[in-house]
């Protein structure tokens, strides 16, 4: 069963700079995917494909067989988590329960099963004790394991982080990564933080200048030094990961 | 961090109980008694302020308190005192100086009903939390856009105040103070670049709600409903001011 299928994605912005131009990938059920490339790749605007907030100019994108298009947002939105970058964009509720419950609560779920999910997405992310708190009155680390939790509530197929490791201290970040692998859900992280890719990630795709350069298991790509050094990515220093085999 | 949330003081008391709905009506309906009420009829206002006493007592917010917040106010009050030195009709003086009749009676007018008037919000604004004040208006059916800006205004108060925080701070370790009027281009143009940044915000605070399946409506989560009884509680307020009104006309 494939999680999400993106085939030939090519697009451009309105002011004609083209980000994409014929993007391929296919993300197994279950799989952990990090999405390398450096600033400018056409990350972020990929992300953006993959719950219809942008339309293809060309090819398509399916979640879970479900093709997205106009008449199945609903669905796919669903289906599709997106963490974003900054959780004060995430997190626009006055309290923490406001916050998760409102996916579930836009897709129809009311009063016992809305409180279930609350709870239990709050649960997995290790932030029930917060549940009445304003956010803005978490940390950092909290705020974004929170944002992770307002999409576990809506249940998705499929859960989308954007440079989940940004801005993070050495323990949160530490935090949050026991939190991910802990999670039961196909994962598309979107980073240039390559240790943590290699922590996580089994597989990764380098994005590069709107194609996909790479695919393959982290572990042989990060060893690469040309491969990265190619599309603008290094290891941080002090950092060495020996071929396989090698 | 929550600058804002500073009007709220939180306790237990009958106030406090009462839900926000019944209390905004209460304080609706008290300024229009307050504004309907003759200007001459001096004792009335008194009453009124009596009232509102009552209410402070009762909900245990101190009178310091509310002193301190009727700071709001002092620009109004400003000018208010300009109206009976530069309005015209009969006059009288008034420790030498010339001081017009319909001026004063005038400045007298605006001072009394505003300042009755800031008194009951302010009370209003210590006995009930800012979020659930808004419950309160989306009960009485106040249009949800609006709704949901003032929502958003307490969410992201605190986030916009640090951005201009950082913006101060990245100013003046690059050796600029302001001191005097030259220097407001300068923090005009920080202004604008912060009106931009926040507009930036909101547009990707909007994706993260489309993502989330936002169609223009906020879920209701919260049931507030009230009680005849805590209608009626509510209602005293309004009901003894229309009563010093009733002798009043």
């Amino acid at each position: 069963m494939k999680s999400l299928e993106v085939s030939r994605l090519a697009y451009a912005y309105p002011d004609g700079t083209q980000a994409l131009f014929g993007v391929d990938l296919v993300i197994e059920r279950g799989e952990r995917v990090a999405l390398l490339g450096p600033n400018g790749a056409g990350k972020t605007t990929l992300v953006m494909h993959l719950n219809g907030i942008l339309t293809p100019g060309h090819g398509t994108v399916a979640v879970a067989g479900t093709p997205v298009r106009k008449d199945t947002l609903k669905q796919v939105r669903q289906r599709v988590g997106l963490v974003f970058q900054d959780p004060d964009d995430q997190l626009f509720m006055p309290t923490v329960r406001d916050d998760v419950a409102f996916g579930p609560a836009n897709m129809g779920v009311r009063g016992e099963e809305l409180e279930r999910r609350v709870k239990d997405a709050l649960e997995r992310v290790g932030m029930l004790e917060a549940i009445d708190r304003p956010p803005h009155h978490l940390s950092f680390g909290q705020r974004r394991r929170v944002a992770v939790a307002t999409v576990l509530a809506m249940e998705p197929e499929i859960l989308v982080l954007d440079e989940p490791s940004s801005n993070l201290d050495p323990a949160a970040r530490r935090e949050l990564a026991e939190i991910l692998r802990s999670l039961d859900v196909t994962l598309l992280m979107v980073t240039h933080d390559l240790p943590y890719a290699l922590e996580l990630c089994e597989r990764s795709l380098i994005l590069s200048d709107g194609v996909i350069a790479a695919d393959g298991p982290t572990r042989e790509l990060l060893a690469d030094a040309e491969l990265l050094a190619r599309h603008r990515l290094e290891l941080p220093y002090g950092f060495a990961i020996p071929a396989p085999g090698a | 961090m929550g600058t804002h949330h500073q009007l709220y003081r939180p306790g237990d008391s009958v106030v406090h109980r009462l839900p926000p709905q019944c209390k905004l009506v209460a304080v609706f309906a008290f300024a229009i008694v307050v504004v309907a009420t003759p200007r001459e009829r001096m004792w009335a206002f008194g009453l009124y302020a009596v009232l509102l006493g009552v209410v402070a007592a009762l909900a245990r917010v101190p009178l310091p308190y509310i002193l301190r917040r009727l700071v709001i106010e002092v620009p109004f009050v400003l000018f208010a005192f300009l109206i009976p030195v530069i309005g015209l009709g009969e006059r009288t003086t008034v420790l030498g100086v010339s001081l017009s009749v319909p001026g004063l009676w005038a400045a007298w007018n605006i001072l009394a009903k505003a300042t009755l008037g800031v008194v009951a919000s302010i009370l209003l604004a210590a006995t009930t939390e800012p979020r659930t004040l808004l419950l309160g208006a989306q009960r009485l059916r106040v249009p949800t856009l609006l709704v949901q800006i003032a929502m958003f205004m307490l969410r992201y108060m605190d986030v916009i105040v640090d951005e201009m925080r950082r913006m101060r701070v990245a100013r003046e370790s690059r050796g600029f103070e302001a001191r005097n009027v030259r220097h407001i281009p300068v923090v005009a143009r920080s202004a604008g670049a912060l009106f931009i940044r926040s507009y930036e915000r909101g547009e990707r605070v909007h994706l993260a709600m489309l993502s989330r399946g936002y169609t223009g409506q906020l879920p209701v989560l919260q049931e507030m409903s009230a009680s005849a009884r805590q209608w009626l509680v509510a209602a005293a307020l309004p009901a003894a001011a229309a009563a010093v009104l009733g002798i009043a006309l």
